[in-house]
């Protein structure tokens, strides 16, 4: 098996792939970028959080590329348990038909490709639960 | 009028559109010289000059206008706050007024925008040949498309669609009727860059952007200016009756920000800080929705118009499709919204926005605005947003002279 990167340090690969918030261990406010301060009370102490896999489609779009022969991509908000996640909606049609609000969905993950060592780039995008 | 009240002396926009002839500072010195001549007064009489031109940010507009129209000596402040930049520029000359340090200034806003595409983040950068990570998120790859969109109309596309799972009633058809109605309004509107009265089925059969919006019910890229001449009560009641009766009053001038929430991060929230901003401008101008005789709102897509139906308290909490589907916003109804045709066929120069908006409003309110006069108008509201995120809201009224 080839070496394997997540595409963003947010997302913990393995066994049970999920994503990781930092949470503030003052207010519980989740972020899902480096840090700074909290955003919500200014506290400078973070935990990791881990997210529940499984969510609700919040909302969504289907964007339609400039460039000519590139598939639509389904941008959304995830609500993971009450923590909300961006991502796109994959393994489903790009149509209002098979992609609607309120559905449940839940984590996958899939190779964007391997660099010139080898090392494949893991992203995550939320699939229809059933 | 009060010493301490704000008001508008004169206001002008130019007309949006494509202008290949002209460049930024053309188009804000034109708004400029008519906005001081529908005041009647010269640069010689202003205190400030607030300026903004987003894309041309670095180069400082405010200057180079100056070099172009008269340059007096006086303080430049060159904003930028995103789509909110205009507004910007009217609140930062009112502060400066209400400082006291001078008694009139001059806000211009001016962008050069046709043949710009669909705004927003990029594509992010090429692959290089390790994965390496970048940015905050510590991304090996760009984000734009791999993991949500960035660009504004993926971004309001998502908000029209959040609010529709919250309260109901929203459908690719409800917010195309709500696009029908601005670019029917635009065919009274002479300066505005798109003037095509367009069906709903039209509309929907328009390329798709970002579902629910089509091309029809994004804003359209052009080039424009607008530029207001802002004075003190003070000074306006040193001028002229004629000045006096056509100036506007500014009874409110709010600008927010985003307050941290849940999810803020995720995807912009334009709700709130539309909602706060709303609620200090009602408080400080004294009047509720139910006065607004017309509402500029920012439908830079057509899914936006929506929410801030709801977010400048146009309607009860979750009402906003009944209060569309009521014909409400139409302009016989009881809140014309955008009767200027809006971002959508007006056009969206972002930095002339903010200023063109209170133009519309001031306009009506002094009985200037021709075909597309809404009777008797007397008290109206500009609202812009920016994404990042800034809201401006100002409440106009009629001069009671
Ligand atoms: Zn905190």
């Amino acid at each position: 098996m080839p070496d394997q990167i997540p595409m963003v340090e947010y997302l913990v690969l393995g066994d049970s792939p999920h994503l990781e918030a930092n949470e503030c261990t003052n207010c519980g406010a989740r972020f899902f970028d480096r840090r700074n301060a909290c955003a919500s009370c200014s506290g400078r102490e973070f935990t990791k959080a881990a997210i529940p896999t499984e969510g609700e489609v919040r909302a969504f779009t289907i964007v339609t590329p400039f460039m000519p022969g590139t598939d639509p991509y389904v941008p959304a908000v995830v609500d993971c348990g009450g923590t909300s996640v961006r991502a796109n909606i994959v393994n489903t049609p790009p149509d209002p038909e098979h992609v609607t609000l309120g559905m449940k969905v839940k984590l996958t993950t899939f190779s964007i490709g391997a660099d010139t060592t080898g090392t494949e780039a893991i992203n995550y995008g939320f699939e229809p639960a059933n | 009028m009060a010493n301490d009240d704000i008001w508008i002396l004169g206001i002008n926009m130019t007309k949006f559109g494509k202008h290949p002839t002209l460049d930024s500072v053309d188009l804000a010195a034109e708004a400029t010289l008519a906005a001081l001549a529908d005041g009647g007064v010269t640069m010689k009489d202003m205190g400030v000059i607030a300026s903004g031109n987003l894309m041309g940010a670095a180069a400082g507009i405010g200057q180079q206008l100056q070099k172009q129209v008269g340059q007096t000596g006086i303080p430049v402040y060159n904003v930028a706050n995103a789509c909110a930049t205009g507004a910007t520029a009217i609140r930062t000359v009112i502060m400066a007024i209400k400082a006291g340090e001078t008694d009139m200034g001059l806000a211009v806003g001016v962008e050069k925008l046709s043949g710009a595409g669909m705004l927003g983040a990029g594509f992010g950068a090429a692959k290089s040949d390790e994965w390496t990570r970048t940015g905050r998120y510590g991304a090996v790859s760009g984000l734009e498309g791999k993991l949500g969109t960035d660009m504004m109309p993926g971004v309001f596309a998502q908000v029209g669609m959040e609010y529709g799972h919250k309260y109901g009633g929203t459908s690719f058809e409800l917010f195309a009727r709500i696009s029908e109605k601005n670019h029917k309004n635009s065919t009274l509107n002479p300066l505005a860059a798109i003037q095509k009265d367009m069906s709903v089925e039209q509309i929907m059969a328009e390329p798709m952007i970002a579902y629910p919006n089509t091309r029809a019910m994004c804003s359209a890229n052009s080039d424009g200016a607008a530029a207001a001449v802002i004075v003190s009560g003070e000074r306006l009641r040193k001028l002229s009756l004629e000045q006096q009766k056509r100036a506007v009053k500014i009874s409110a001038s709010v600008l927010t920000t985003d307050p941290w929430e849940e999810a803020c991060q995720i995807l912009p929230n334009v709700n709130t800080l539309t909602r706060n901003a709303a609620t200090i401008a009602y408080e400080q101008a004294g009047v509720g929705p139910e006065d607004l005789d017309l509402v500029e709102l920012h439908d830079c897509f057509a899914t936006a118009e929506l929410v801030h139906y709801d977010n400048l308290m146009l309607c009860g909490e979750g009402d906003a499709v009944d209060f569309f589907e009521s014909g409400a916003t139409t302009r016989t109804g009881s809140t014309p919204v955008n009767v200027s045709g809006g971002l959508e066929s007006k056009g969206h120069p972002i930095a002339a926005t903010g200023i063109a908006n209170v133009w519309e409003i001031a306009h009506h309110l002094r009985g200037e605005a021709g075909d597309r006069q809404i009777e008797g108008a007397k008290v109206g509201l500009a609202h812009v947003i920016g994404l990042g995120s800034a809201c401006g809201v100002h409440i106009l009224e009629k001069s009671g002279l």
